[in-house]
């Protein structure tokens, strides 16, 4: 199996540090990994995306050109891997920053009030863990367990205090 | 095997001049090699090692001369303006004999170009980039534990020849994370007898200069040069053969574009094409030998690159133009689909 993942949105959502929890899972599974983010100035405000090919054989090109899972967490990365997607892939959108409705019937749509649910539950910022969690529960890219060793093992003992919020965001995607 | 970690290609490579020896890195910023050097500030200090960021690219360059002429292991990076700007200095490390690794993480050119991967460096690295009869030993790698274990390697062959070596890579490389194993491995190191590094009871001082106003000279020097040149063609060729048992189409790609090819010759075989490919991993020098002994059962092959078409010409001049040659090129910073390379696949194997 291969999940060829793309995460995309604005620059300073955390597109790539969730791209990175989600190779970090898959690495922790011993799966072939590969993680490609876009860079140069789009990390500084702009759109920014990361593709994540996690995989049991090995890894060709780290470039994806249909993808099978999207992350959008702004409507022009949704209006661009929208149409790419592969027929049956599992489609996450951040609804309450994207008011649109997915027409293409091939695909698996879950809109997640991500953004607005983070700060409901003084989660600002953590829109990104909540998009995660979804994800992983609708897709099975990795497992629940999988995940948490991920986000364990990126956010470094210098933001300990981070975990536990980042945890809670996993969840409260997990359980939406 | 030691515990595999992610890290990005530019980082890999970074942390693979450490263990190489390296202790004297020089550099300036520029995308997307810039880990490169954001890695080496972090590092350096805390084992003693020296990381200067030098006020132009030429600077970084002749300070790597300097430091390479005392006998350490040094290193710079950047990528292709800059590279542009450090070929100065490497005609002169060339001239020189000393060794050191230069690495490019290519980006689209000409000029300033933009900052997205390419490999129209290819001509520059190959074929000298500096004046005068020169060429730099280039190693292409296609994956973060490539960048690893290639630059490992780049010391250890620069070193043993005295001749300046180059990464050859590019944004995409650079940029990408993959699981990478920093296997302990042992380093080879070489004695340098003829480094300025004080007279030490010689009866002699050792002089690092490639200036020679006796042309008599000055074509020995170049001679004994491109003698060692013939060793290094015999002994050092790297490449990696995938599918080629059965193939009827050769394709010939390095770094990224050889990824991306390995995706289209698994999905063209699904159609029944027989195709496999070379993948270069030294560029300099050529797997010219490889190449040709593919002409003979091969009826076609596709040069798969990131520029106008540059490496193209050694694949033909390898095969002695004995096969029709395609090329499927992107250029500027854009990166060919599978399919695009598929479509070419389908097209030679109708010749």
């Amino acid at each position: 199996m291969t999940s060829s993942v793309i995460f995309a949105g604005f620059g300073g959502q955390g597109i790539l540090f969730s791209g990175k929890v989600l190779a970090t899972a898959g690495l922790v599974e011993g799966k072939e990994i590969s993680w490609l983010p876009s860079y140069g100035p789009e990390m500084r405000g702009g759109t920014a995306n990361c593709s994540v090919i996690i995989s049991d054989s090995p890894i060709g090109s780290p470039i994806i050109s249909v993808p099978n899972v999207v992350i959008a967490m702004n409507r022009p990365s949704l209006d661009k891997y929208i149409n790419v997607a592969e027929s049956g892939a599992y489609i996450f959108y951040d609804s309450s920053l994207i008011d649109e409705e997915i027409t293409r019937k091939d695909v698996k749509a879950f809109p997640i009030p991500a953004t607005k649910m983070a700060s409901d539950s003084s989660l600002t910022g953590l829109a990104n863990m909540i998009m995660l969690g979804k994800m992983v529960k609708e897709s099975g890219a990795v497992s629940y367990d999988l995940i948490m060793d991920g986000l364990k093992k990126v956010v470094s003992a210098k933001h300990a205090d981070k975990l536990e919020k980042n945890i809670k965001a996993l969840d409260l995607g997990y359980n939406f | 095997m030691a515990e595999k970690v992610l890290m990005k290609g530019n980082e890999a490579l970074a942390e693979a001049a450490i263990t190489a020896g390296c202790r004297h890195y020089f550099g300036y910023p520029i995308t997307p090699q810039t880990e490169v050097a954001a890695y080496m500030a972090k590092r350096m200090p805390k084992i003693g090692g020296t990381f200067l960021q030098a006020e132009s690219e030429v600077a970084a360059i002749n300070m790597v001369l300097g430091a390479a002429a005392a006998g350490v292991r040094s290193m710079t990076s950047s990528s292709s303006p800059g590279i542009s700007l450090k070929s100065e200095g490497i005609s002169y490390m060339a001239g020189c004999d000393v060794p050191a690794v230069i690495v490019n993480v290519e980006r689209g050119g000409p000029g300033l170009g933009g900052i997205q991967p390419s490999q129209s460096d290819y001509f520059q690295a190959t074929k000298g980039g500096g004046h005068g009869d020169y060429h730099l030993i280039v190693l292409a790698p296609a994956s973060v534990q490539e960048m690893y274990s290639l630059t490992i390697k780049g010391f250890e062959i620069a070193d043993n020849y005295r001749i300046p070596t180059m990464i050859l890579t590019d944004g995409t490389i650079g940029q990408m994370m993959e699981p990478v194993s920093l296997d302990a491995v042992e380093v080879k190191q070489f004695d340098k007898p003829w480094s300025a590094c004080g007279q030490r009871g010689r009866d002699h001082r050792n002089i690092i200069n490639s200036l020679s106003l006796k042309p008599e000279e000055l074509e020995q020097w170049n001679f004994d040069r491109y003698k060692r040149y013939e060793i290094v063609k015999e002994k050092e060729v790297m490449y990696e053969e995938f599918m080629m048992d059965d193939a009827e189409v050769c394709i010939v790609a390095f770094g990224i574009a050889a990824r991306v090819s390995k995706n289209a010759i698994v999905e063209a075989r699904k159609q029944g094409i027989k195709v496999g490919m070379i993948r270069p991993i030294t560029l300099w020098p050529f797997p010219e030998k490889a190449l040709k002994a593919a002409a003979e059962k091969c009826k076609a092959f596709v040069s798969v690159e990131l520029s106008m078409g540059q490496m193209i010409d050694d694949v033909k001049l390898a095969i002695e133009c004995k096969k029709p040659v395609l090329l499927c090129n992107r250029t500027g910073g854009m990166i060919m689909s599978p399919d695009e390379v598929v479509a070419k696949i389908v097209e030679a194997s109708k010749m």
